[in-house]
């Protein structure tokens, strides 16, 4: 009888702790502090452009996107840790050509359907059609088909192929060891075809996805409102009920209304003139979150145009720029940056000492390349504050060493033609058009900056620097898809970019810290505020103290 | 609207020449048009004698110009008015930056003069089809919005003092044209041209002995008025950061390198600002008693 | 007058198709390429070439300006190249905000231009004559850039009595329409002034003071009236001066309107909406100049049609 009676409630216990499991699965920790409820408001200066996943690519609606939909991956909340989001577990064949997902079942988009394989393929094949001219179709080139479908002459990838209403598989044509990064940005979000069908080009502005939240509201110019999706798959997430993103908020104007109360985030930041004041009063620096960003600011200097062809003339321009002085002309809110990556990207080499400022020495190099009187040449930077401050504060450490760099600050559209050309610019200071990471992964700091690939016409390689060897290991790295052997390959990788810095095409400069304040009320852990992929907050994991 | 024809003036080769002597001294007698010219006097040599009057350079971005967290500093001992947010010193910037204005200002009206004259003249003098396009795309060149035209330009070129005076000269022809047609038609149409004609006079010397002289009090005035405005004109390309490139200062592009600091340091902004409305009222105020003088029929109306 | 009205709207239907094509033209002249900027930096050559293909950015000039044309008569100012909405959206979401602030303007101008210009006359030839005078020269001299910080450093920032710009309140109005319609008050108060002084020197006037009729009845119920005619009809021209302040003012004060965005179009080459916004603008130049052209003559019988 006992044993009966124990076998049954064993049995029914292993019963309903697998029926939790299977109905109820969370794919992350939820906060134990976090009550759910609540609305808060953030600001931003310029105007939202498009919340469609396939084309927004600015740094203020990256997030809002990823609020909105889901990809099959995404990175544990305040870090870069990959985690599977939508997929709820994936296989990597041994060749690592191979990607096979399996989906969770039952997430609904928001207009009540529910999400299957078969929106996976659309989505990622209508990235990559022609027609829907989206600025993230390269980041699937390792795609089966991608050629004929990027061309247009195939009407999809038939490297995806639907396995079954909840199973997508992968081939690639070659081991990418970047795809996981690849099914998580945004470009990979998950779109219902029959939305994108009814607004054609204006899903922009009416989208419809499987996020946290959904669009409630959107006054152009002027406010945007999410609201909770209540059938979010993820249990327990989101906390807050509401957002409104309130557009054409002067920095200055959003610190003063957070400081009066009005408001929780300012998006853009704290402005440069009050930041001292902030930080001088302990009540409010207490609100502050100091993060890196996965960000580089350099001066390019291009090898085709001489002196720049002779590496000895870039390696003194890496010296002469004192990079402290110019940190403290934007505050000291940014670290001086000795190698193109940022530190909070897996495989910067902590020990790499890269070249120190010594004016004196600098001259020597220049002397010994020939230029010991110096030369005349052109720094070309975008004509928005505080760039052009920034290329004088440049300016004048070159003048030391007695290069006489002339100014040319224009519209960043032209300071881009500029660099695409083979010979167009000399020099240009990246401030404000400077290379931020798509995705955490140092791949993504060589491809279309240092690689040969990039140094095309009209290509973002304004140093047209090329260096087949390293290109060639930086496509082995590249095809060490084995998670277990993540290390090796980041060791490959910061040997590339330590010997990217021998050659010097590029001066690193500084990498810029991310400083978000916060109203009182706001709750959820620091790293959260300052998300380096979900910038600059995490929607889906903050929450407010004053719910009641 | 039309300006009534001045009382007949018998034609006259000199006739230029006798009211330039007498104008200085009817300048004098009113105190506004004074402190137009003394403000201009000042900037002038502000300008000119820049290098003598401060010690540093307008370029120098000096290490104990700004705090440890890069903020700039309010007027001191050592910095009379102050530093930029470089770390340069404010009092030789807004001297420099006269140098800018100054030349800027003069060069692109004396263009636009140029300009506006010869497209007012030869619509005026010669009329017919010829005026009549002209005529018509003076009219199209005022409905365009000029600060937009001026952006647009300034990107379509490589920024530099000059193509900035171009530019603006481009955008600020138009008035000139239509005063000088006006001008040129009521006087082409008068009798002794006719008569001149008859006689077998060529173009140019009915142009140059007997239109143009009359054109000249016209053309000092609006000349002078149009100083200002290529002035404030090339201080809001500079502050919209499309103006002459730095580290060349510029009233205009020193404010708009420092306006995000204007509550922690207002200064930064009021004293180039103050400067700018200054020169640009000095001008205003010298026109308009100009005006006064020399084309009383035209006293009142813009 | 129906002639009068043929003409003049056949003249500036040309104007805009003139000023059409010379924008067209220098943004095609832009060393700038729109299609890199759709593309994003992670775009291949293949991708940035489709692209160009599909907008038809790879045509000739003459092609391109007709294919812009063609939509523009049909009402289709395009889709923006950032934004991937309409211009017509875009444009009409953000006009409103514009033309309230060129109301203000207009309201701000004649309120203090009138009133110091009549002020002025009253008392011509006196110390307030003169400081009024000044006054309104420093106010067309003044750069509105400098006019709109100051403003809004000492009435917003130090003294709190409204809010430091943004848009969406009364108060929120008051500082942009100030500082645009400070320029414009310059003009109309030298305007008032020589038309008052003009009207003043009637003889209906005197024989209304020799009536025994109060100074101030014959200065409100007789003169003023006849002075403010004629600027009134001015208003229209007004417009064009109004749309040079509109790209900085709102660039000051972050008021929602088409000049910010303008502003943000010509940083990332949108030029669709740049066209757009140029020609909506010289539309209502040329409107304004039109119906001031109009009035004019019905206000001031001395003014003849040409």
């Amino acid at each position: 009888m006992k044993r009966i009676l124990t076998t049954t409630v064993a049995a029914s216990a292993l019963a309903l702790m697998i029926g939790m499991a299977s109905t109820n699965v969370q794919a992350e920790q939820l906060d134990p502090n976090a009550k759910p409820g609540g609305e808060i408001v953030i600001t931003y200066k310029d105007d939202v452009a498009t919340l469609d996943p396939a084309i927004g690519y600015d740094w203020q609606n990256w997030s809002m996107i990823k609020s909105l939909f889901d990809g099959l991956m995404d990175y544990e909340a305040g870090t870069t840790t990959l985690r599977p989001d939508m997929a709820e577990s994936y296989e990597i064949s041994p060749d690592g050509q191979t990607f096979t997902f399996k989906l969770r079942k039952g997430v609904k988009f928001h207009n009540g359907r529910e999400m299957t394989a078969e929106d996976v393929k659309y989505s990622i094949e209508r990235v990559v059609n022609p027609a829907t001219q989206s600025p993230g179709q390269g980041f699937f080139g390792s795609i089966k088909g991608y050629e004929e479908a990027a061309a247009g002459k195939a009407d999809g990838l038939s490297g995806i192929t639907v396995v079954d209403p909840l199973t997508v598989k992968f081939e690639l044509t070659r081991p990418d060891a970047t795809f996981l990064h690849v099914m998580a940005i945004n470009f990979s979000h998950v779109v219902p075809k029959e939305e994108v069908e009814k607004y054609g080009a204006d899903f922009g502005k009416h989208p419809v996805g499987t996020g946290a939240f959904k669009l409630a509201e959107w006054t152009l110019g002027q406010r945007v409102v999410f609201e909770k999706n209540p059938d979010y798959w993820n249990t327990g997430l989101p906390y807050l009920n509401k957002i409104t993103f309130e557009i054409g908020q002067e920095p200055i104007v959003a610190l003063l209304r957070l400081q009066k109360g009005e408001i929780d985030v300012p998006g853009d930041g704290i402005p440069p003139a009050k930041f001292q004041e902030v930080m001088s009063d302990p009540a409010q620096k207490a609100r502050v979150v100091e993060g890196g960003q996965l960000h580089t600011g350099y001066v390019t200097m291009n090898v085709n145009i001489p002196p720049f062809d002779n590496v000895k003339v870039r390696q003194a321009v890496n010296m002469a720029i004192n990079k402290d002085r110019i940190v403290q002309l934007i505050n000291n809110r940014a670290v001086p940056a000795n190698q193109p990556l940022p530190p909070s990207m897996p495989g910067y080499a902590k020990d790499y000492k890269g070249y120190p400022y010594d004016a004196a020495k600098a001259k020597e190099l220049l002397a010994e390349a020939g230029h010991a009187d110096g030369f005349e040449t052109d720094l070309y930077v975008m004509n928005t504050d505080p760039n052009p401050r920034i290329a004088q504060g440049i300016q004048q450490d070159l003048a030391a060493i007695g290069i006489k760099a002339n100014i040319q600050a224009l519209a960043q559209a032209n300071v881009i033609a500029a660099g695409g050309e083979k010979e167009g610019a000399p020099m240009i200071w990246s401030g404000g058009m400077a290379w931020i990471a798509d995705f955490p992964d140092p791949s993504n700091f060589y491809g279309p900056i240092l690689g040969c690939g990039g140094a095309v016409p009209g290509g973002w390689n304004w140093s047209w620097y090329c260096n087949e060897d390293l290109d060639k290991k930086a496509a082995e790295a590249d095809s060490i898809v084995d998670p277990a052997k993540a290390d090796e390959r980041y060791k490959m990788w910061s040997d590339i970019y330590v010997k990217i810095m021998e050659d010097a095409p590029w001066a690193p400069v500084f990498n810029e810290q991310r400083f978000t304040m916060k109203s009182p009320r706001m709750g959820g852990a620091d790293n959260l505020y300052v998300d380096p992929v979900h910038i600059p907050v995490n929607y889906d994991h903050v929450y407010v103290n004053d719910v009641q | 609207m039309s300006i009534p024809a001045s009382p007949d003036l018998p034609a006259r080769p000199n006739v230029s020449a006798r009211p330039k002597r007498g104008v200085l001294q009817k300048l004098a007698r009113r105190p506004l048009a004074v402190i137009g010219l003394a403000v201009v006097a000042i900037v002038v040599l502000g300008a000119l004698l820049a290098p003598w009057l401060t010690n540093f350079d307008p370029d120098q971005q000096m290490f104990d110009g700004l705090t440890l967290t890069g903020e700039p500093l309010p007027p001191n001992a050592t910095f009379w008015l102050g530093t930029d947010l470089l770390g340069r010193d404010l009092l030789t910037r807004i001297l420099y930056g006269a140098r800018t204005s100054l030349i800027i200002g003069i060069v692109a009206n004396g263009i636009a003069l140029i300009i506006g004259t010869l497209v007012g003249v030869t619509a005026g003098y010669f009329r017919g089809w010829v005026g009549s396009i002209l005529m018509r795309f003076t009219d199209l060149m005022m409905a365009f919005p000029a600060l937009l035209l001026a952006i647009c330009l300034a990107a379509v070129f490589q920024p530099s003092l000059w193509i900035v005076a171009l530019v603006i000269a481009l955008v600020n022809w138009v008035q000139t044209a239509r005063v000088t047609y006006t001008q040129t038609s009521s006087l082409a149409e008068r009798e002794f041209i006719d008569a001149e004609r008859t006689i077998g006079a060529s173009s140019a010397r009915i142009l140059f002995r007997h239109i143009l002289p009359h054109l000249v009090p016209t053309i000092i005035v609006w000349g002078t008025l149009g100083i200002s405005t290529t002035v404030l004109l090339e201080a809001t390309l500079s502050y919209l950061g499309i103006g002459v490139q730095p580290p060349t200062p510029s009233w205009g592009n020193i404010i708009f390198e420092n306006q995000t600091y204007f509550q922690a340091a207002p200064w930064l902004v009021f004293f180039p600002g103050a400067a700018i409305l200054a020169l640009a009222l000095a001008f205003n105020l010298i026109g308009d008693a100009l005006r006064d003088i020399l084309d009383p029929t035209q006293r009142g109306r813009t | 007058m129906i002639a009068y009205l043929c003409r003049r709207l056949f003249q500036s239907l040309l104007i805009l198709l003139g000023i059409s094509i010379i924008t067209f033209a220098l943004l095609y002249l832009l060393p700038a390429d729109p299609v890199r900027q759709i593309a994003g930096r992670s775009a291949t050559p293949a991708t940035v070439e489709s692209i160009r293909r599909q907008l038809g950015l790879d045509q000739p000039f003459l092609v391109q300006y007709g294919r812009y044309l063609w939509n523009l008569v049909q009402g289709d100012l395009g889709r923006s190249y950032i934004q991937r909405s309409e211009v017509s959206e875009l444009i009409v979401a953000r006009l409103p905000a514009t033309l309230l602030l060129m109301v203000g303007a207009i309201v701000c101008e004649l309120l203090i231009g009138l009133t110091m210009g009549l002020l002025a006359a009253v008392r011509r030839g006196s110390a307030t004559d003169q400081s009024l005078m000044v006054a309104s020269f420093v106010g067309v001299s003044a750069p509105q850039f400098v006019v709109g910080l100051l403003l809004l450093y000492v009435f917003a920032v130090r003294l709190n009595w409204f809010p430091i710009g943004g848009y969406g309140t009364f108060s929120h109005l008051i500082l942009p329409s100030l500082t645009v319609g400070i320029l414009g008050a310059g003009w109309y108060a030298r305007m008032m002034r020589s038309s008052m002084i003009d009207v003043l020197r009637q003889d209906y006037i005197r024989t209304a003071r020799a009536k025994g009729l109060a100074r101030a009845t014959v200065l409100i119920r007789h003169a003023l009236p006849n002075a403010i005619l004629p600027i009134v009809a001015m208003i229209g021209i007004d417009v064009g001066i109004l749309m040079g302040g509109i790209v900085v003012v709102e660039s000051v004060f972050g008021w929602p309107g088409i000049g910010q965005l303008v502003w943000q179009a010509i940083q990332r080459v949108d030029i669709p909406i740049i066209m757009g916004v140029t020609l909506v603008s010289a539309f209502a130049i040329v409107l304004g100049n039109l119906l001031a052209d109009i009035v004019a003559p019905f206000i001031d019988p001395r003014i003849k049609l040409r």
